[in-house]
């Protein structure tokens, strides 16, 4: 399937504090990390956020396993993350809940239109078609199942 | 070629990938609760636990809890952990990789904690890693989890620490040397004669920051030290196996000589951000922290009040012992009246303001030092600047209110 939306673009060594600081994390409205999305690092992203591919600098998610990081993209309806590198936690994070992660560096401008399909390798920019570093089959599996608790469930419990 | 340490112990080569069994898989209370949301919205099929002996949660981060919101959300996993047959660690028990160093996991485990520093256990010669709270409840429902066979770094230890250079400055230095995202997909062994003389306490301060690289754990080999340090804390002899280092290739090396190292601080806001304690003498403080899974153990509290012993801090400072351990060891020591004496505040055994959550939280425009693991703009207080240092790079500056090296306590303060 193929899957376009704007770029939000952000800097290298981005932490999971940065994409939801601690002060919030304590609760069980997924609403508030969406409110709060990005208040440490730029208050003016968590509005341009449905509908986006964010496109990140080197290390995105470094720091805290925080899985609300990734919940409060999800939930802002981010499309997809792209970077030339993750930090490995944020990374397995994105895949088991279902949020697609690219692994390349891009050129791209903010607000951008940013496209990828869902089960090819590679994102596409105004300024090229980059090709990113493929994902292990059994990423890909949950990937497409959707993440962890869709694969699964689907696997019978294994 | 000699396989790495993490390629004996998940039995496979580098860059491979492997589905292997949890031995010891834990959770603290934060992202506890969020993998209980994860493992309750499960829908598979069987929701038995798969080996709940195997698993424990910890109370730690808001530790005890700080509002009600908290508190249920606290109840609700502390319910599900007793129902289960879960290790249930509550309150004031302490952190939980230093929970886990006391005589829980042994060398050659593969142990997966829902916390980033969960690397802390490779000190002991485990394969220790950190993940989040959808990955923990798939542990719990299926017992294991899929790896990626790491590639290593080699981080070589030479000579030996004197004076006030302690672990914690050889670990901002490794940090510096390999930058925030050195280590990332990889994994970090701490070898040579530095490695091996470095007491066990030490070697968990270093592994503790391995994921400030971006590392997947940080590891040691076990040797006689890591023994006595287990049998110590009631591990069982027969339990704990010993790893011979051998010459292995690594992807690169970063070369340390401790004999080099000196007191040395991480500017806001970033870890790798290191420079020496001295070229920031003078910089005024408003609150010093002492503790957290990097330099709360026993060693770090002894460090701490050989310094302030007999004097008075001249800024806020909070002290809080990593685990109930640590504290009951300080307070039969008399170190912990020693830090009472000298005016510290105590918190309970746990995370304390570490993540800015309670217990310590900067104001904005105020500046703080702290013997945790990350600076991150905010994270111990909006608008707040943290330095990260050593215990006794922290103990000397409570003693001056601004950030001093204890290499100038000679002339004496107060």
């Amino acid at each position: 399937m193929l899957v376009s939306g704007h770029a939000v673009v952000i800097g290298d060594d981005v932490d999971t504090d940065m994409i939801i600081a601690g002060r919030y994390l304590r609760t069980t409205d997924r609403s508030v990390w969406v409110e709060h999305a990005f208040e440490d690092y730029d208050r003016r992203i968590a509005g341009r956020l449905n509908g986006s591919v964010l496109v990140a600098g080197k290390n995105i998610g470094c720091g805290s396993s925080r899985e609300q990081a990734v919940v409060a993209l999800k939930e802002s309806g981010v499309r997809a993350v792209v970077a030339p590198s993750f930090a490995r936690i944020f990374f397995r994070n994105c895949v088991n809940l279902g949020l697609y992660v690219f692994e390349a560096e891009v050129i791209c401008k903010d607000g951008d239109t940013v496209s990828f399909d869902t089960v090819e390798s590679y994102v596409t920019t105004p300024a090229g078609v980059y090709e990113a570093k493929p994902l292990s089959p059994r990423m890909r599996e949950i990937l497409s199942a959707g993440g962890l608790n869709a694969y699964l469930s689907r696997e019978g419990g294994q | 070629m000699t396989n790495t340490l993490s390629e004996r112990i998940l039995g496979a080569n580098e860059g491979t990938y492997v589905d292997r069994v949890v031995d010891r898989g834990f959770a603290h209370d934060g992202t506890g609760a969020q993998a209980l949301v994860a493992f309750e919205n499960f829908t598979i099929s069987d929701k038995t636990l798969q080996n709940p002996a195997h698993l424990s949660i910890i109370y730690d981060h808001i530790s005890p809890a700080n509002n009600s919101v908290t508190a249920d959300l606290q109840g609700r996993l502390r319910k599900f952990s007793k129902t289960n047959g879960i290790p249930f660690y509550d309150v004031g028990c302490g952190i939980c990789h230093q929970i886990m160093s006391e005589g829980v996991c042994l060398p050659n485990e593969i142990v997966v904690g829902a916390d980033s520093h969960s690397c802390t256990l490779g000190a002991l010669g485990a394969f220790a890693t950190g993940v989040g709270a959808t990955d923990m409840a798939g542990i719990w429902a299926t017992g294991g989890t899929w790896f990626r066979v790491p590639e290593s770094i080699g981080v070589v230890l030479s000579g030996k620490l004197s004076g006030f250079a302690e672990p914690k400055d050889v670990a901002l230095a490794y940090v510096k040397a390999l930058g925030m995202d050195g280590g990332t997909y990889k994994a970090l062994e701490f070898i040579g004669e530095g490695a091996s003389s470095m007491p066990v306490e030490g070697r968990l301060t270093l592994s503790n920051m391995a994921v400030e690289t971006g590392a997947k754990t940080g590891l040691f080999y076990a040797d006689e030290l890591t023994k006595e340090h287990l049998l110590q804390y009631g591990a069982e002899e027969k339990a704990i196996s010993l790893q011979k280092p051998a010459d292995c290739t690594y992807e690169s090396e970063v070369y340390l000589d401790l004999d080099d190292i000196e007191p040395l601080l991480a500017l806001p806001h970033r870890v790798d951000n290191a420079c020496l304690v001295t070229e920031y003498s003078g910089t005024p403080i408003d609150q010093v922290f002492v503790g957290t899974c990097t330099n709360g153990r026993f060693e770090d509290l002894r460090r701490f009040a050989d310094i302030v012993r007999g004097k008075k801090v001249a800024v806020r400072t909070i002290v809080v012992p990593a685990s109930k351990d640590v504290y009951a060891k300080a307070v039969s020591s008399g170190v912990m009246a020693e830090i009472i004496a000298a005016g510290c505040v105590v918190c309970p055994p746990g995370c304390g303001p570490c993540l800015g959550a309670h217990m310590g939280v900067l104001g904005e425009g105020e500046v703080g030092l702290s013997t945790a693991n990350r600076n991150f703009k905010n994270r111990m207080g909006v608008g707040a600047e943290y330095y990260l240092c050593s215990p006794s790079t922290a103990a000397a500056s409570s003693l001056f209110g601004e950030i001093r090296s204890p290499n100038e306590l000679k002339g004496g303060v107060n």
